[in-house]
């Protein structure tokens, strides 16, 4: 279980939170101009990445608050959490050594960029 | 060449014994890379090898690599609780994994490789009136798809399945329950193993520890991938990555609908037989079979996140397992003995993708979330025949990438007895 | 055989057990294994395949053989490990996996069988005839397994227990009980945990005389250290608790047997715990594991791990032979020897695999006169139900000496306990020396020392622990040890030699023994091997090596090494199969805590609750929500109570408890265009006073939810949600306004448990409300549909809406909920003169279905536009853009032949059709093609016939046609008709 930092709250186990899916995707302005194509990339497409992914939570049974969350996606590892509406920040990332990251020996480990 | 595997039997295993075991040959090679093949398969899960096989079988491509980054069975088909029934919702779905089971039905004679797939029922439990009356839809449009499926009340659950507690005043009484009886089990590993045995029989390449690491593509045509075993040419690619679609996606160029998510499972200890069907709840979130080997095999849901960590909360398992001590409360001395945690594809419609793309010979199946063990078989025969003829088949032509343009979906949200 | 004073037993306190149905004694302290090695018994089960006769091998929870089905009746618990029962008057246990005794065993017959049951083997037949597998899987099920699941319900309870700490000390060893000192000394909050009874590690098998701490033997040095601990506030040290996980961001979860010695509690007492610990800094001293030889017979009784014998001597007295041999490829084993002679015991012998001894400890056996059989191996054992020989060879001789022994000591060297480090997800690297997977990187703030970090003398166990944790809890915060360190003498270790395999000639025709639970022997990993099952997790699916109960402590790395000589890979390429939760298997009932039974799920319920359940109400389950589903009379069927509400509702009086609906108060300069945005029609309009019919769609275009909003002032609205999404509605409001438009001005608040709500319906329930405001005007001229006010009753406000879910006229009045039954009381005290009737939900469905009103999630399953309910009038065609507008417009959601909602009439009126049915235009044979559902179907008192809703295919163009519903009996022939079946024309609802 993960320990999020609520920027309201501070520290809380992951059991209060819940997650919104990727960050930074804005509801577009002007829906009667989209091509059902378009509009399935707001609705539905996503990037799902390895790695660091920007995404947003909810203090649901906190402050109920959104805030984003960085987060590295196949160690799990949260690098930063800021604020709705802010950029998001840039960061130095534990990104897998390859696409998939994983060692190509038993099964035990996991290989990331970072020694 | 190596010598071929024999057929096995009772007279293989009893000549084999007298020679102390010293004879027996690879159930699949260990193959050079060629330069080229007529297809590639990007991994060698169930999805994978059996795509590969039916190329192989159905549509005489043979000259076929699947590229596995690990080892073969390695992900979600290795990981999974091993449910297999087709008792779905929409028509689109019941037709596909209908398919699936009917090939599951001659696998074992068909492979010469026994997956123990065990028809020993499928129970979809109801706890509320809402239960009753989206089971009995269900109930209903199985039988009229020709998918056998009954409808049984609480006091028929009790009589199929003795362990389970259908006292009135618990939190959420059983209220009655579908029973699929052609449903079951299967051997999780031996259907990898058989299929890629098959498979290697009719000349297909099965390379291990290789993991791809890009996509080579030129004016829209796909025309081999890049590996960490060097470059593989190839005009078609078919991509069945499960967990990790979207990053061979993204070498592509191409986003999915995809989100992947933590999925875990686990075992109890070995007992000897309590529990002698598949028992799924939607509404309390549990699922629990007996394995073979007397194990309790019980699924979680997903967690609410993406990742790729192959690991979940222990809040999602503790659920679980509260669950599985409400319905079966003999069950609480019972022990977990494994725990373990997949990456699930998840598609907003709770159905797959097996669908072309934009780019010309590059294929996609993926998006099976939590179910896509039971479609194996059948997942396999329609992508193949998607990639031989570059258009799909009439079976998983509705799950084509571009319902999510549409709106055309297939909604089993419905289907897993889990919450996705 | 029992010697006297020894320091984990109080030999004043005997203790009678049962095993196998036979009375034995052991004494307070004692395990099972170690009460039942002291009296002999060393034959415990049959192993899982073979059938084999299996004793204990360990000390502790790596035990594969010694595991047997605890208690009887409810109390019973199978697959418990005898090395980790901790004994009490009483106990109760019996051997598993045999028939009909554990001494004659029917299974054994698969023994002789043995060569054609290897690896695999199931793979590979019982596939003919094609039906039969399930004949097969009947028989092999039950051989299979081990003990037996309990039959009836647990009598013990359960809990969790929340702990936060600066440090975790993981294991009471050498090196647990110093880190802990030390970073008691820092002033830390401190938690330490031990998996067994009593606190020690390796101390308790060690003996007074050597490895002495600062002049100490080491249970004088724990003591000390204990005291110290015990009187530090700052400490908490629980025993018999085991860690069994480390996850993210240092949570770990231990499980802890409360009063183990006590055994069977009473019932309903706590039996064990979880602890749910999250700590700033972990420190692992978890041990290590000793590692069983593979060579042929190597499973025999009274065949052992050296320490383990050790210790089962040093700790609990427990004499296990006469005549030793001790076979081992390192050091460690001969201090077991050294252990027998302070007992003036003598073994018989030591074989070693290595040519060239010259250490300190062996040169202190050979010292004391033991034979030492340099260079050589066992070949061979014998014995039926405990060891009688072992065959000693030199090795590349073929010599054969037989040595007559009854107990037998092995050791293959050791594995560091790694399991929690792997599990925090830390990286770990091979050593070859001594052939041990080490902690290399953790990958959480987690420290590793002792012997599970490859540290295996006390020496440098006690200056690495000094150094490292000093390090670890910030060298530059100060401990009080003023440099007081512990120190032991310098002892020289000799090189250990690999031996994974010990015949390799020979594995086709050996039982060479490598998961002992499992029956995995040397010659299943070579035949998975030569299979092509190459990768490590492979072989471990393909022989089930690692996979009992102990999961593989004593056997992966001997896998590993066998894989590693078999195909000349070295061990570091091969890697390890993943280490995987729990350490040790955990209780169902423990995880689950206190959350089952009542506890299950929270219950909620009105404020009006009592009163329906005094009044016979039945309930229905609506997400967490217990609502009144009817209520029966005397002798009254369902069918009966329910016609009888619904027709007093139309023709009198009905009142309704509807307090479950979703309310949020919603507040601001910019309501009105918040909802304008969220649903699907205009808002800016409405006026003050006046409520408003709402559907609200997700970005997909589907219904996710209905209700009436009423505006109680410019900038303050109140929304009603459905009872089921009143939860997931609120946050998507929620999630909109924060991070979609946070330019608007909106405060959302949810008051669904503020408010009581009763709904007053019917032709007569306009009497009712002018007798509890009699002040007030209730006419439709001054109060109409779709309005509201709000009034005062005894100086409580009370807001009334003039809503209705039914086609009558009614009012809904909302009240604080303290005040609701009160209210309640009143109306049912009024309303005595119209015969008012309190109805429930399922009369509910059918007044609302009678008058054509949907329910969203029973007429819409997530796949239904508004435009498929007929509800084309409240999409607004002006509003630029409002959640779920552009996805209307896509291509398959503007097809005309979508399922649409209709009224069905069955041709027959007296049958009330299934809800869930199917339709269809022709039957054919199967798959016959389905055209649409039934959402809702009911009999309808008021019109004397059933109704049902459903959504069909092109639906509102096809009014009148005929559908068939084809059910497993019959076919019943419907005909499509308005969803609306009573007063069409409002002249009810708005009299």
């Amino acid at each position: 279980m993960l320990l999020i930092n609520c920027p309201y709250c501070g520290e809380r186990e992951q059991e209060e939170f819940t997650c919104g899916g990727e960050a930074h995707i804005e509801r577009p302005q002007n829906p009667p101009d989209l091509t059902d194509d378009q509009w399935a990339d707001y609705l539905f497409l996503r990037q799902n990445i390895k790695g660091l992914q920007y995404e947003r939570w909810n203090h649901a049974f906190g402050c109920r608050q959104w805030f984003n969350v960085a987060r590295n996606t196949a160690t799990d590892e949260i690098l930063a959490v800021y604020n709705m509406g802010e950029k998001p920040p840039q960061l130095e990332s534990n990104d897998p050594l390859t696409p998939c990251g994983e060692p190509p020996i038993g099964s035990g480990n996991f290989s990331t960029s970072k020694k | 060449m190596i010598k071929r595997p024999k057929k096995y039997s009772v007279f293989s295993l009893v000549k084999n014994a007298l020679s102390y075991h010293e004879n027996w040959q690879p159930a699949w090679r260990n193959p050079e890379i060629k330069k080229e093949y007529d297809a590639i398969i990007v991994g060698g899960g169930g999805h994978g090898l059996t795509t590969a096989y039916y190329l192989a079988k159905n549509h005489g491509i043979k000259n076929i690599a699947i590229v596995e980054k690990g080892w073969i069975g390695g992900g979600n088909t290795g990981r999974n609780t091993t449910i297999i029934r087709s008792n779905y919702l929409w028509d689109q779905s019941a037709a596909i994994y209908d398919h699936a089971l009917k090939l599951w039905e001659g696998m074992s004679q068909e492979l010469n490789y026994n997956v123990m797939f065990s028809q020993r029922g499928v129970m979809n439990v109801a706890h509320n009136l809402h239960d009753v009356r989206e089971l009995k839809r269900r109930w209903n449009a199985n039988r009229l798809n020709g998918i056998d499926c009954e409808w049984l009340s609480t006091a028929e659950v009790k009589k199929f399945c003795p362990v389970i507690n259908t006292s009135p005043n618990i939190r959420y009484p059983v209220m009655g329950a579908t029973l699929q009886r052609r449903a079951g089990t299967a051997r999780h590993d031996a259907v990898a193993w058989g299929y890629a045995r098959g498979a290697d029989a009719m000349g297909v390449d099965i390379i291990q520890n290789c993991e791809v690491t890009g996509i080579n593509m030129n004016n829209g045509n796909v025309t081999g991938i890049e590996t960490t075993r060097g470059t593989i040419n190839s005009k078609k690619i078919g991509v069945v990555s499960a967990g990790h679609s979207s990053v061979i996606a993204k070498m592509a160029d191409i986003k999915l609908p995809l989100e992947s998510r933590p999925l875990q499972a686990l075992v109890s200890e070995p007992v000897k037989p309590i529990i002698d069907t598949v028992v799924m709840s939607n509404t309390i979130h549990a699922y629990v079979s007996q394995s073979d080997k007397g194990e309790l095999v019980i699924g979680a849901g997903t967690d609410g996140y993406n990742s790729y960590s192959q690991r979940g909360g222990f809040n999602i398992v503790e659920d679980t397992i509260m669950a599985i001590v409400e319905l079966f409360p003999l069950f609480s001395r019972m022990k977990m003995l494994r725990h373990w945690g997949g990456i699930v594809d998840i598609c907003p419609d709770a159905s797959p993708i097996i669908s072309k793309t934009h780019i010309n010979g590059l294929y996609f199946n993926c998006g099976w979330g939590t179910g896509g063990f039971k479609a194996t078989p059948g997942s396999g025969w329609v992508f193949a025949h998607t990639i031989a003829n570059d258009q799909p088949h009439a079976l998983n032509a509705p799950f084509s990438i571009n319902r999510f343009s549409s709106g055309e979906l297939v909604d089993e949200h419905g289907a897993a007895a889990v919450a996705h | 055989m029992r010697l006297q004073n020894n320091k984990n037993l109080n030999q004043t306190k005997r203790i009678g057990f049962i095993f196998d149905g036979k009375k034995y004694y052991g004494y307070e302290g004692d395990t099972l294994a170690s009460a039942l090695l002291s009296n002999n018994v060393h034959l415990l089960g049959r192993s899982f395949k073979y059938h084999r006769p299996r004793g204990i091998i360990s000390a502790g929870c790596e035990e594969p053989n010694g595991i047997v089905q605890l208690e009887l009746n409810e109390f019973t618990e199978p697959n418990r490990r005898a090395t980790e029962i901790i004994l009490y008057e009483g106990l109760i246990a019996k051997s598993q996996n045999r028939w009909p005794s554990v001494k004659y065993d029917v299974g054994a017959i698969n023994d002789l069988l043995a060569p054609f049951f290897p690896a695999g083997f199931y793979y590979k037949t019982f596939m003919w005839p094609p039906k039969f597998w399930k004949t097969y899987e009947h028989f092999i099920r039950r051989a299979a397994g081990l003990g037996d699941s309990p039959k009836k319900d647990d009598p013990h309870k359960y809990e969790h227990y929340h702990y936060h700490c600066d440090t975790l000390i993981v294991g009471s060893g050498v090196s647990g009980l110093y880190a802990a000192k030390i970073a008691a000394s820092k002033n830390l909050k401190v938690l330490l945990v031990e998996q067994e009874a009593q606190t020690g590690g390796a101390i308790l098998s060690s003996n007074k005389h050597e490895n002495k701490i600062n002049g100490k033997n080491q249970t004088e040095w724990k003591h000390q250290i204990l005291d110290e601990l015990k009187k530090a506030k700052n400490v908490k040290i629980i025993t018999s608790t085991t860690l069994f996980a480390y996850m993210h961001y240092n949570y770990l979860l231990a499980i802890q047997d409360l009063q183990p010695s006590k055994g069977k509690d009473k019932k309903n007492s706590i039996r064990q715990v979880i602890w749910k610990i999250r700590a700033k800094k972990v420190i692992l001293a978890t041990g290590s594991i000793e590692r069983p030889l593979t060579f042929n017979n190597n499973d025999r009784p009274g065949i052992m791990l050296a320490n383990s014998v050790s210790k089962y001597l040093n700790g609990y007295g427990v004499k296990l032979g006469k005549d030793i041999v001790i076979f081992t490829n390192n050091d460690s084993a001969y201090q077991t020897a050294i252990d027998f002679h302070h007992h003036n015991i003598n073994i018989a012998a030591v074989v070693d695999v290595r040519n060239n001894i010259e250490s300190d400890i062996p040169l202190k056996v050979r010292n004391l006169g033991i034979k030492i059989y340099s260079g050589s191996i066992i070949s061979n054992t014998t014995g039926r139900r405990k060891i009688k020989t072992v065959h000693i060879k030199k090795i590349n001789e073929n010599n054969v000496k037989v040595l007559n022994c009854d107990l037998l000591c092995m050791s293959g060297g050791w594995s560091p306990t790694v399991h929690l480090f792997t599990q925090s997800r830390g990286k770990l690297k091979f050593r070859d020396e001594d052939s041990c997977f080490i902690p290399h990187q953790a990958h959480q703030n987690s420290l590793s020392i002792g012997s599970c970090n490859g540290v295996f003398d006390l020496k440098n166990i006690l200056k690495e622990t000094y150094s490292t944790v000093n390090f670890f809890l910030n060298a530059d915060k100060k401990d009080s040890l003023d440099g007081k360190v512990f120190e032991s003498e310098t002892i020289k270790i000799g090189k250990q030699e690999n031996a994974w395999l010990i015949n390799k000639k020979n594995i086709g025709k050996s039982k060479m023994f490598v998961d002992f639970q499992n029956d995995v022997t040397a010659k299943d990993i070579k035949i998975a091997l030569s299979e092509g099952f190459q990768s490590i997790e492979h072989v471990k699916r393909y022989t089930t090596n690692g996979m009992a109960t102990d999961q593989g402590k004593t056997s992966n790395v001997n896998a590993l090494g066998i894989i590693s000589e078999l195909t000349g890979q070295d061990i570091s390429d091969l890697g390890t199969t993943t280490f995987r939760l729990p350490y040790t298997p955990v209780t169902f009932g423990a995880m689950a805590g206190r959350f089952v039974k009542e506890f299950f799920d929270i219950e909620r319920t009105t404020s009006i609750h009592s009163w329906h359940v005094r009044n016979n109400a039945l309930f229905e389950d609506v997400g967490q929500w217990k609502r009144p589903w009817y209520y029966p009379k005397k002798n009254e069927t369902m069918d009966e109570a329910v016609s009888r509400e619904v027709k007093a509702t139309r023709d009198s009086l009905g009142i309704l408890d509807a307090s479950t609906l979703g309310k949020i108060d919603l507040k601001g300069r910019d309501v009105s265009e918040f909802l304008n945005r969220v649903y699907t029609n205009a808002w800016s309009k409405l006026a003050i006073g006046k409520c408003r019919y709402g559907v609200m769609l997700g970005d997909d275009g589907m219904v996710v939810d209905d209700g009436v909003t009423t505006r109680l002032g410019e900038h303050h609205y109140v929304m009603t949600t459905t009872t089921g999404n009143a939860a997931s509605v609120m946050s998507k409001l929620e999630d909109w306004l924060q991070t979609e438009w946070p330019e608007l001005e909106v405060y959302l608040t949810s008051v669904t448990e503020q408010f009581g709500t009763i709904s007053l319906n019917g032709p007569n329930s306009r009497k009712i409300v002018e007798s509890l405001f009699p002040d007030q005007n209730f006419s439709s001229e001054s109060f109409p549909h779709m309005s509201y006010k709000e009034f005062e009753i005894d100086n409580v406000p009370c807001r009334v809406m003039r809503i209705s879910f039914t086609g009558e006229i009614c009012y809904e009045i909302n009240i604080l909920g303290s005040y609701a039954l009160s209210l309640w009381n009143k109306c049912m005290d009024i309303g005595k003169n119209f015969n008012i009737t309190p109805y429930g939900t399922e009369a509910m469905h059918v007044l609302r279905a009678e008058k054509g009103y949907i329910i969203v999630g029973q007429e819409t399953d997530g796949s239904v536009t508004p435009v498929d309910l007929d509800m084309n009038w409240i999409v607004s065609k002006k509003k630029y853009d409002f959640v779920g507008k552009r996805a209307l417009l896509r291509s398959d959601t503007v097809k005309e032949d979508r399922k649409q909602l209709v009224g069905i009439l069955t041709v027959d009126p007296s049958i009330v059709l299934e809800e869930g049915s199917q339709l269809v235009e022709v039957e054919t044979s199967l798959p016959m093609p389905m055209v649409g559902h039934i959402t809702s179907s009911y009999y309808s008192p008021n019109l004397g016939r059933s109704i049902a809703l459903a959504l069909v295919k092109s639906g509102t163009k096809k009014k009148g046609a005929k559908l068939i519903v084809p059910t497993v009996n019959k076919s019943i022939e419907v005909e499509i008709a308005n969803p609306v079946f009573v007063d069409p024309g409002n002249e009810r609802l708005l009299a």
